[in-house]
């Protein structure tokens, strides 16, 4: 038999085909189109959401630190010294001093009435270390103090490691909980707004698999019938984030931007901005909704 | 040949029939059947056989050749395995055992990727018409055209073309589902048809349709077969088979149980001449 092979491709006439599929099949293509419109504005509240919980518990994290005092009687060079140790131990970010004069200084300020009845500066030198990694925080805590056996700490001239090991701790967990609790929610959510539109993508494929048996049986190829349902898939796809964009933006114009300007939680500086939220759920739903019915099709194909 | 016994004895019956149509052609013959394909067979089974899953055998070491612009009959009970053929045919199964040839060409040497370009030079035509709700008349038919690539310009011409020579002119932008059973399957063989395949495979294309019906469609067919097509129908309507004094292969639980031409008619009887005997031998026998 003489195989014609003519498999040019020709995107008017797939254009038209899959128009006219969502003309002809309406209900079907108005709930794929809704489920996308759903997710995504679902999604596109989520984000900032999820951001901005990460952001501040991070925030909260990055609070976390050491504080070395040093004896009183410790003088420059000791500091000197002992900043050096600081700074060679592993883990450490950075090592900020804060002298007898400036801690007194800080204290003043905060509490001016208890500091005028005190003559003299009572406060010792003291150097805050910040950890690389929140997590890290007690491991420097340990490598300062020294262990309990040998019972010698980092440096003699040291009086005292700030001891907020249960605090740290807690606050270690908590935030852990509130970070990984997001991403959680982050990946259900991916997962399950992928099953919603590839199901409903497959629901309205099922609709019409007599179809595709049909044109199966006068020869048309596997992709000659996908790519009608790819554009389709496509189209829904951006038609339900444009849907989901614009309610999304009247949503931020009436209800989160007057707030934003005396409520700082929401202005967090760590959200994805506007642009870049639109651009991810536009490129989102066309691709979900496109390798939906290009993958979902499969099935049917096989006759 | 491991199918030689099957060979021999569906064979040799139509080479017995004293019909006035040469049947058996040489290649046909046992002794012969080694050799690659009938030079004239349009579609050659060889032992072929295949179970479906449930135990249920499909065929059973069936074989048997079609020639060129024959017009020929299938006929069996439900279940014996006449849709099988068909299936085989268009390459929705695969056989386990023996050879499908179409136009020499093994079946089995198609590569999947290469099956819609097969099934292109197959017309197919099915009991429940297997339209395209959703379509006119008119698209139904142009559809089998722009799978395969047909120009816009084409698709006008040959689609109206079509439409005439199976009666529809006047339903072009009609759904299917405002036309008779009848009208839906003479839209079915016009897109079978459009593409001119060298080969039409009709699977009960009466089965839903009164006799009356029934009669215009075969005739349809056979005015199809004359332009040098071959048919092959599968029904149980024996009572149909009968009149139309065709070659019949019978199929029973998967084996070809029969294969004769079935009497004496004029090869190059006109399709009027058809339609006239076809009503007029025996008293409304499919009414039975």
């Amino acid at each position: 038999m003489r195989p014609k092979l003519n498999s040019t491709f020709n995107f008017g006439f797939f254009l038209r085909e899959s128009l006219r599929a969502m003309r002809r099949n309406a209900a079907p293509s108005f709930a794929a189109l809704a489920a996308v419109t759903v997710t995504l504005i679902v999604v596109g509240v989520f984000i900032p959401i999820v951001q901005a919980t990460r952001s501040a518990a991070n925030g909260v994290r990055g609070r976390v630190l050491v504080d070395v005092y040093m004896k009183d009687r410790a003088n420059a060079r000791a500091d000197a010294r002992v900043l050096g140790e600081l700074k060679a131990l592993p883990n450490v970010k950075k090592v900020v001093f804060e002298s007898k004069a400036q801690a007194l200084a800080q204290q003043r300020r905060q509490d001016p009435a208890a500091f005028a009845l005190i003559s003299g500066n009572p406060l010792p030198d003291t150097f805050h270390v910040y950890p690389n990694n929140p997590n890290n925080v007690l491991g420097i805590r340990a490598a300062i103090i020294g262990s309990a056996k040998r019972g010698a700490s980092l440096d003699r001239e040291i009086a005292k490691v700030s001891n907020q090991t249960q605090n740290t701790q807690k606050l270690l967990t908590v935030t852990r909980f509130v970070t990984i609790t997001a991403a959680l929610l982050a990946a259900l959510l991916t997962v399950a707004s992928v099953l919603l539109i590839g199901n409903t993508i497959r629901l309205s494929l099922y609709a019409r698999r007599r179809e595709i048996e049909v044109m199966k049986l006068v020869g048309a190829t596997d992709w000659f019938i996908r790519w009608p349902f790819v554009i389709e898939g496509t189209i829904v796809g951006a038609v339900g984030a444009i849907l989901a964009i614009v309610a999304l933006g009247v949503a931020k114009a009436v209800l989160l931007d007057p707030l934003a300007n005396n409520w700082t939680l929401i202005a967090a500086p760590h959200t994805i901005n506007f642009v870049a939220l639109v651009l991810v759920l536009v490129l989102a739903g066309i691709v979900v909704s496109a390798l939906g019915s290009g993958l979902s099709l499969r099935r049917f194909l096989r006759v | 040949m491991a199918p030689q016994n099957p060979n021999s004895r569906t064979r040799r019956k139509p080479a017995r029939s004293s019909a006035a149509r040469t049947l058996a052609r040489p290649a046909q013959m046992p002794t012969r059947t080694a050799s690659p394909a009938s030079p004239n067979a349009v579609i050659e089974f060889r032992g072929v056989s295949l179970r479906y899953d449930n135990g249920h055998a499909g065929l059973d070491q069936a074989s048997f050749a079609i020639d060129r612009s024959d017009f020929v009959f299938m006929i069996g009970s439900t279940g014996s395995g006449k849709s099988t053929v068909m299936r085989l045919l268009i390459k929705e199964l695969e056989p386990h055992e023996g050879t499908i040839r179409v136009a020499g060409r093994d079946l089995s040497s198609i590569p999947r990727r290469q099956v819609p370009f097969y099934r292109r030079n197959l017309g197919v035509v099915f009991q429940d018409f297997k339209l395209l709700p959703n379509r006119t008349v008119y698209d139904n038919v142009a559809y089998a055209l722009q799978v395969t690539g047909h120009s816009r310009r084409e698709i006008r011409e040959k689609v109206p073309d079509i439409l005439r020579l199976t009666g529809l002119s006047t339903k072009l932008h009609n759904y299917p589902d405002q036309l008779s059973g009848g009208e839906q399957q003479r839209v079915s063989i016009a897109r079978a048809f459009v593409n001119h395949p060298p080969l039409l495979l009709a699977d009960e294309p009466t089965g839903n349709l009164d006799p009356e019906t029934s009669i215009d469609i075969m005739r349809l067919l056979y005015r199809i077969n004359r332009t040098g097509t071959t048919v092959l129908v599968a029904t149980h309507d024996h009572a149909m088979v009968d009149k139309m004094r065709r070659r019949v292969l019978e199929i029973s639980r998967g084996r070809v149980v029969r294969d004769e031409a079935a009497g004496l008619y004029q090869r190059d009887e006109s399709t009027r001449e058809f339609a006239t005997r076809m009503r007029a031998t025996g008293e409304r026998p499919e009414g039975v």
